[in-house]
């Protein structure tokens, strides 16, 4: 139950060949072997997925996405991108392969656009450069125009700084999306707005795929193709049918009640 | 010699009073704290001239060395003191920034600026040390301090930059170049108003013992230098450490590793 590698595909779907292979991914506190936050994980995210990872509070959701953004390093088991394994060789190349969007966007001081052209700073884009003019493109995909770049970082609502944070790896043009509850804590515009960039991204990139974390049942519908349910650090894989049926709402349930805990 | 000593120590009396008598009137209540504080001074300071003494006489290189290594010892378990956060193995990083950067300086200093002979001549070799050190530990211990303040202020900055595919060094380098300006700016300010605001210790020392200002002088540009080298080495070891402690090979921000401090290690 808690290992699920494969399941049987939507028959509306095509799925791709595998892009991130994690296998037998475990994970525990830091400095207590003895805490499991995540067991045994083995999941295959394959091009044309779009994974929605639910479950309640403290079901290791942030640990498995944090371990597939490969920003914490699993106790035991393996992660492979495009059937190679992710060694310290070529993590940072497998870091701008992929994307991972935090709960909480990071800024730093000065404008949107100064924060727009940070990771043009780092030696693994030194091959690319800033485009205004494609993140011009994304901004009016978000509603927003050209003065938005000029704003100071520090004066954006939280649904600015996560439009902001998103367009800034949109315009890398990743091949694969992780977000952690990117919508959680913005207002229901802000949330539509991010909602339809990550999905004019997803259109836009055939060979893309996406693991997004959600609290929201409606959300986790709109945007999945596949449904992870977590608890208790365990992943056990859903096919859409019986997401209704059983473990599923009743998670989300108990998600609020450890949230109004 | 004698009279004046004891007038010297009339005089520390009567400034103790003074203290002592602003305490009761302003209602600080630091009056016990105040006393403590000067017979430990009085009473330090006198073992100190007695062991000195005996170490200048003695003419022993094991001598000098032996006392070289507690003063080092003394300063490198100081130097992480400092900070609400504190990583294990911060006490062996403090402790070794210091040791190497003020013996690798001194010894430049001895060995090729001043020249004595020999080179455990603790006349020379013990102030110098001590200078060096005294001021490496306030650089190394901020260096320290600033880091791990930096780095817990700054996580999600760089998570985010070691998300997009920064290297551990990308990511660190703000932080790190902050924590090494916060420990060398006291030597800054220092080196630049010296002679007109401060008189140093130990030229003023030199002064009071009847040397002539201008060799005094002399003798201060080469420890100011000295000092200045031993702090800047000091606190980037220092820096560089907890970088190395911190981000792992595989270009990981091991944010656990960073921990409050228990009460009794703060209160130490």
């Amino acid at each position: 139950m808690s290992s699920i590698t494969t399941d049987p595909p939507h028959p509306s779907q095509q799925r791709g060949r595998v892009v991130i292979e994690a296998t037998h991914l475990r994970r525990t506190a830091p400095g207590l072997p003895s805490q499991v936050l995540l067991h045994d994980a083995s999941i295959a995210l394959c091009a044309g997925d779009r994974l929605a990872v639910v479950g309640p509070s403290g079901a290791g959701k942030s640990v498995l996405l944090r371990l597939l953004a490969s920003l914490d390093a699993p106790s035991s088991g393996s992660l492979t991108w495009q059937g190679q394994a992710v060694t310290r060789r070529n993590i940072l190349a497998y870091r701008r392969a992929i994307a991972y969007v935090a709960q909480r966007p990071a800024m730093f001081d000065g404008s949107v656009e100064d924060n727009l052209r940070i990771p043009y700073t780092l030696a693994i884009y030194r091959d690319s450069r800033y485009d205004r003019a494609a993140v011009e493109t994304l901004l009016k995909a978000a509603g927003r125009d050209a003065h938005f770049l000029d704003k100071s970082a520090d004066q954006l609502s939280g649904g600015e700084a996560q439009i902001t944070a998103l367009i800034r790896v949109l315009q890398l043009r990743p091949a694969v999306l992780l977000l952690d509850e990117p919508t959680a804590a913005l207002d229901p515009d802000s949330a539509a707005t991010v909602e339809a960039m990550v999905d004019s991204w997803f259109r836009a990139s055939p060979a893309a795929a996406l693991a997004w974390i959600s609290h929201n049942p409606s959300q986790a519908q709109r945007i999945g193709n596949r449904t992870l349910h977590m608890e208790a650090g365990r992943v056990q894989e859903l096919g859409q049918e019986r997401v209704q049926e059983r473990g599923y709402e009743r998670g989300y349930q108990r998600g609020y009640e450890d949230k109004h805990e | 010699m004698n009279a004046s000593y004891t007038n010297l120590s009339n005089l520390d009396l009567a400034l103790i009073l003074v203290n002592g008598a602003l305490s009761v009137t302003l209602g600080l209540r630091l009056g016990r704290r105040l006393l403590i504080a000067a017979v430990r001074t009085v009473v330090q300071l006198l073992l100190v001239g007695q062991v000195l003494a005996w170490v200048f006489r003695s003419r022993h290189w094991y001598v000098a060395l032996a006392m070289m290594t507690l003063m080092t010892v003394i300063a490198g378990l100081a130097a992480s003191r400092r900070g609400e956060r504190a990583y294990r193995g911060m006490r062996a990083d403090g402790m070794a920034s210091i040791w190497i950067s003020s013996w690798l300086v001194t010894a430049f200093g001895l060995f090729v600026i001043i020249r004595i002979r020999p080179w455990y001549e603790p006349q020379y070799a013990i102030p110098i040390l001590g200078m060096v050190l005294g001021n490496t530990l306030t650089g190394v211990s901020l260096g320290l301090e600033r880091i791990t303040e930096e780095l817990t202020a700054h996580r999600a900055q760089v998570d985010l930059l070691l998300a997009l595919g920064a290297s551990r060094w990308e990511a660190a380098r703000r932080p790190a170049v902050q924590a090494v300006r916060a420990g060398m700016i006291p030597t800054l300010n220092a080196m630049s108003i010296v002679g007109v605001v401060s008189l140093p210790g130990m030229m003023t020392g030199q002064v009071l013992a009847g040397q002539s200002p201008v060799e005094a002088v002399r003798y201060q540009i080469v420890v100011m230098f000295l000092i200045a080298a031993a702090s800047a080495l000091g606190t980037t070891l220092a820096v560089l450490a907890t970088y190395r402690r911190l981000f792992s090979a595989e270009h990981r921000f091991r944010a656990e590793r960073l921990v409050a401090r228990t009460t009794r290690g703060a209160s130490d």
